[in-house]
């Protein structure tokens, strides 16, 4: 059913003769139900016609400048033939010359002065078949997508003009259609285009997916539409580092608002001129938004820093925690980058044992997200075989969110260290034994010297909540600790200059060394559901104690 | 184990420097590498740890207008620091036999902290002169930090200082002997630096 009524008739004919296409009329006409945009272009000229009870052979084109043209519907018609046959040259119409400039390969198509043809030929099946080659092509794997579009600035003002020109006639004929009665050029497109895609690639659109389907439209032949309001409104239009442009859509929708009518109409023409060609499609790109590995590592090496240790471009140890682990899972999640981060750190020298330390990977645009929690259990494995510097478990699926979780509290937690001691005099059993018995020690420790160069100079008050001492031999004994979060172990035993007071050291009156720590993680395991990409119940990976 | 690892594992990755002036008196440096962090502590053969000398106190006045203790850094990036050129006095040593010795920093670079507990107690300065008897920690810029170590001896250049030095001294006093039975005060000694 044809959506046009009696009082849409002047502004549909003033629109039409202008230069504007069936579905833009739609729009300014307040048309705001799907269907009528959906049916073919041809279609809706031939009723729209019928609607304006035009003669088949000639409709009058008044175009304020240039001179009038007489267009005939049939060209127009021909026009849209011409769109069927641009599969036989490749790219056709849309795709972009070197110099910039598109030239219409069909004289005939009138391109519409409002949509830049945004809602004649990029709104169609055609068009969005090569869309879809595109995502297809590209290897991603997903289950729904969201499509995002981007128009030129200058369409705004194209619609604002388009706008004063249908309020202009409309209060002639006292009719009340509100700015906000106009259908959205956005809107309507995707309301044509959101089911072309799903039936093309079989997945529903979901404005919460992950896999973002964008396309950017440029009209070079328009761009300096857009200058004039520099000149009006200067602040709207402030250079800013990082854009290209400063005609920006926020920025040139913000100076339409602030524009008066008179100023605007004496700078811009209403109705807006018929361009020569229709838009350039600039770029049509997917991405997919990062995914989130969780788990827990253990170290066995003493010889492996946690993030890739390099100095003036030299890599300065072989490899890093960080590597072991996510260069897997690069390559099996297709991403095209990481960010490791974990619950605390340990230095290059530290083992790290007990449970492991918690850990999360953001895997940023990856090609492939599903996995079975076997998949998962064999992605595991396969780290795991592939080193014994380091050993990961409870690897899983995780939201954002649970990666929040993992810093929480570390300031709260307790940490448990075993350390290997040299005494410079000679000890016996009982000159350790005291050790023992000190319950939560205070001490002082200024920022030690090896980590002065990066961190403030500052003095932090720790507490050693307990010792335990195993005898080894007249210069060497295991020193177990469980210490406030945030101390400086190796500091506590040497005492860093007397930079760390107490220190064993000074409570055993020895010169004391520290040859081998240990770290040993242990942060219980907590069972949660969680609503992950897998729907499973996982073992959580953190928690605090 | 010996002393160097020792030094090894509480610095890091740390290496002994030795500095040498004229009259100056040994001083010892401790950097540690690739940071370049400084530590300034006297070297073995200084007058004021030779037996037999008492130190009466430890002062970080150094003019009228500037004393170390007034450094104060803040933040990550150390602002606020004094900026030290080699020949900037760190302290000042006064002995009971009213010998006066100024230790200067021999590295160029911001002062970060000296070490107030020789202030308190100046037996540690002589009880444990390398390690909490420490003068100052100093920060060298990065981009000099490779070319602090020039002009500083490395711990067998500084013993060999130390040997031609001694067979010197006992050149000397062989001499003198015969000459007169007063004996003037030695002036300090030119300093040593061994890197």
């Amino acid at each position: 059913m044809f959506p046009l009524t009696e009082e849409n008739k002047h502004v549909a004919q003033l629109l039409l003769s202008t230069g504007t296409c069936p579905r833009c009329i739609f729009r300014f006409c307040g048309v705001d139900f799907h269907a009528p945009y959906k049916l073919p272009y041809k279609e809706l000229l031939n009723e729209l016609q019928k609607f304006l009870e035009i003669e088949k052979d000639e409709l009058v084109l008044e175009v304020p400048n240039p001179p009038p043209k007489k267009i005939r519907l049939q060209e127009l018609e021909d026009g849209i033939d011409g769109i069927d046959n641009l599969s036989q040259n490749g790219e056709g119409r849309v795709s972009v010359i070197e110099d910039g400039s598109i030239a219409s390969k069909s004289s005939n198509l009138n391109v519409c002065n409002v949509c830049l043809g945004i809602l004649q030929e990029f709104c169609e099946k055609e068009f969005i078949k090569k869309v879809c080659q595109k995502v297809e092509a590209s290897g991603f794997e997903f289950t729904n997508l969201v499509f995002s579009v981007s128009f030129p600035p200058q369409l705004s003002v194209r619609e604002h003009a388009a706008w004063l020109l249908v309020k202009q006639e409309m209060g002639k004929q006292s009719l009340s259609l509100g700015r906000n009665d106009i259908v959205q050029l956005k809107e309507a497109y995707k309301w044509i285009t959101h089911p072309l895609f799903s039936e093309e690639l079989g997945v529903p659109i979901d404005g919460k997916s992950l896999f973002e389907v964008s396309v950017v439209f440029a009209h070079p032949e328009t761009v300096e539409d857009c200058h004039f309001l520099r000149a009006i409104c200067p602040d709207c239009f402030k250079p800013a580092k990082n854009k290209q442009s400063v005609f920006t859509r926020m920025a040139v929708m913000k100076a339409l608002t602030k524009i008066k009518e008179e100023d605007f109409r004496k700078q811009f023409p209403c109705p807006p001129n018929s361009p020569k060609a229709v838009c350039t499609v600039l770029e049509i790109e997917c991405a997919h938004g990062a995914v989130f590995v969780a788990g827990r590592y253990n170290k066995y090496s003493r010889n492996l820093p946690q993030t890739p240790w390099i100095i003036d471009g030299e890599r300065k140890l072989e490899s890093s925690v960080e590597e072991l682990i996510s260069d897997h899972l690069l390559a099996v999640f297709k991403a095209e980058s990481f960010n490791f981060s974990s619950s605390g750190r340990e230095d290059v020298d530290v083992r790290t044992l007990g449970n492991g330390r918690p850990f999360a990977i953001e895997l940023v645009n990856p090609h492939r997200v599903h996995f079975t929690s076997q998949e998962i259990k064999e992605l595991q494995q396969k780290i795991n075989n592939s080193s014994n510097k380091i050993q990961v478990r409870d690897l899983q699926l995780v939201t954002r969110e649970a990666i929040g979780h993992m810093k929480e509290g570390e300031e709260e937690k307790t940490k448990s260290y075993s350390a290997l001691i040299w005494t410079n005099k000679v000890i016996q059993k009982k000159d350790i034994e005291f050790l023992n018995d000190i319950k939560d020690l205070k001490i002082d420790q200024k920022t030690p010297l090896r980590v002065l160069h990066r961190r403030p100079l500052a003095v932090r008050t720790r507490i050693i909540h307990s010792m335990e001492t195993r005898y080894v031999d007249e210069h060497h004994f295991h020193l177990y600790l469980k210490t406030q979060a945030g101390t400086y172990i190796k500091e506590f035993v040497h005492g860093d200059f007397g930079r760390t007071k107490p220190n064993i050291g000074s409570l055993m009156n020895v010169t004391a060394d520290i040859l081998e720590l240990d770290v040993e993680v242990n942060h219980f395991i907590v069972e949660v559901p969680i609503c992950t990409l897998n729907s499973a119940k996982v073992v959580l990976w953190w928690g605090g104690h | 184990l010996n002393k160097c690892q020792f030094i090894y594992s509480c610095a890091g990755r740390s290496t002994v420097w030795y500095e040498e002036e004229l009259y100056q008196p040994i001083t010892q440096h401790q950097i540690f590498a690739p940071y370049r962090i400084c530590v300034i502590t006297l070297a073995e053969s200084h007058p004021v740890l030779q037996s037999g000398k008492t130190i009466k106190s430890v002062s970080y006045q150094i003019s009228t207008n500037c004393s170390r203790l007034q450094n104060k850094v803040s933040g990550k990036f150390k602002r606020g620091a004094q900026f030290l050129t080699e020949l900037a006095p760190l302290c000042k040593i006064y002995c009971s036999d009213g010998e006066e010795y100024t230790v200067s920093s021999c590295v160029r670079g911001r002062l970060m902290e000296v070490n107030e507990n020789i202030l308190h107690e100046p037996s540690i300065l002589q009880e444990k002169p390398s390690t909490e008897g420490y003068i100052a920690v100093v920060l060298p810029k990065f981009e000099e930090s490779k070319s602090i170590t020039e002009g500083l001896l490395t711990q067998q250049q500084y013993e060999e200082v130390l040997v031609k030095r001694i067979h010197a001294a006992t050149a000397t006093s062989r001499a003198s002997r015969g000459i007169t039975t007063t004996t003037a005060p030695t002036p300090p000694q030119p300093a040593r630096s061994v890197c």
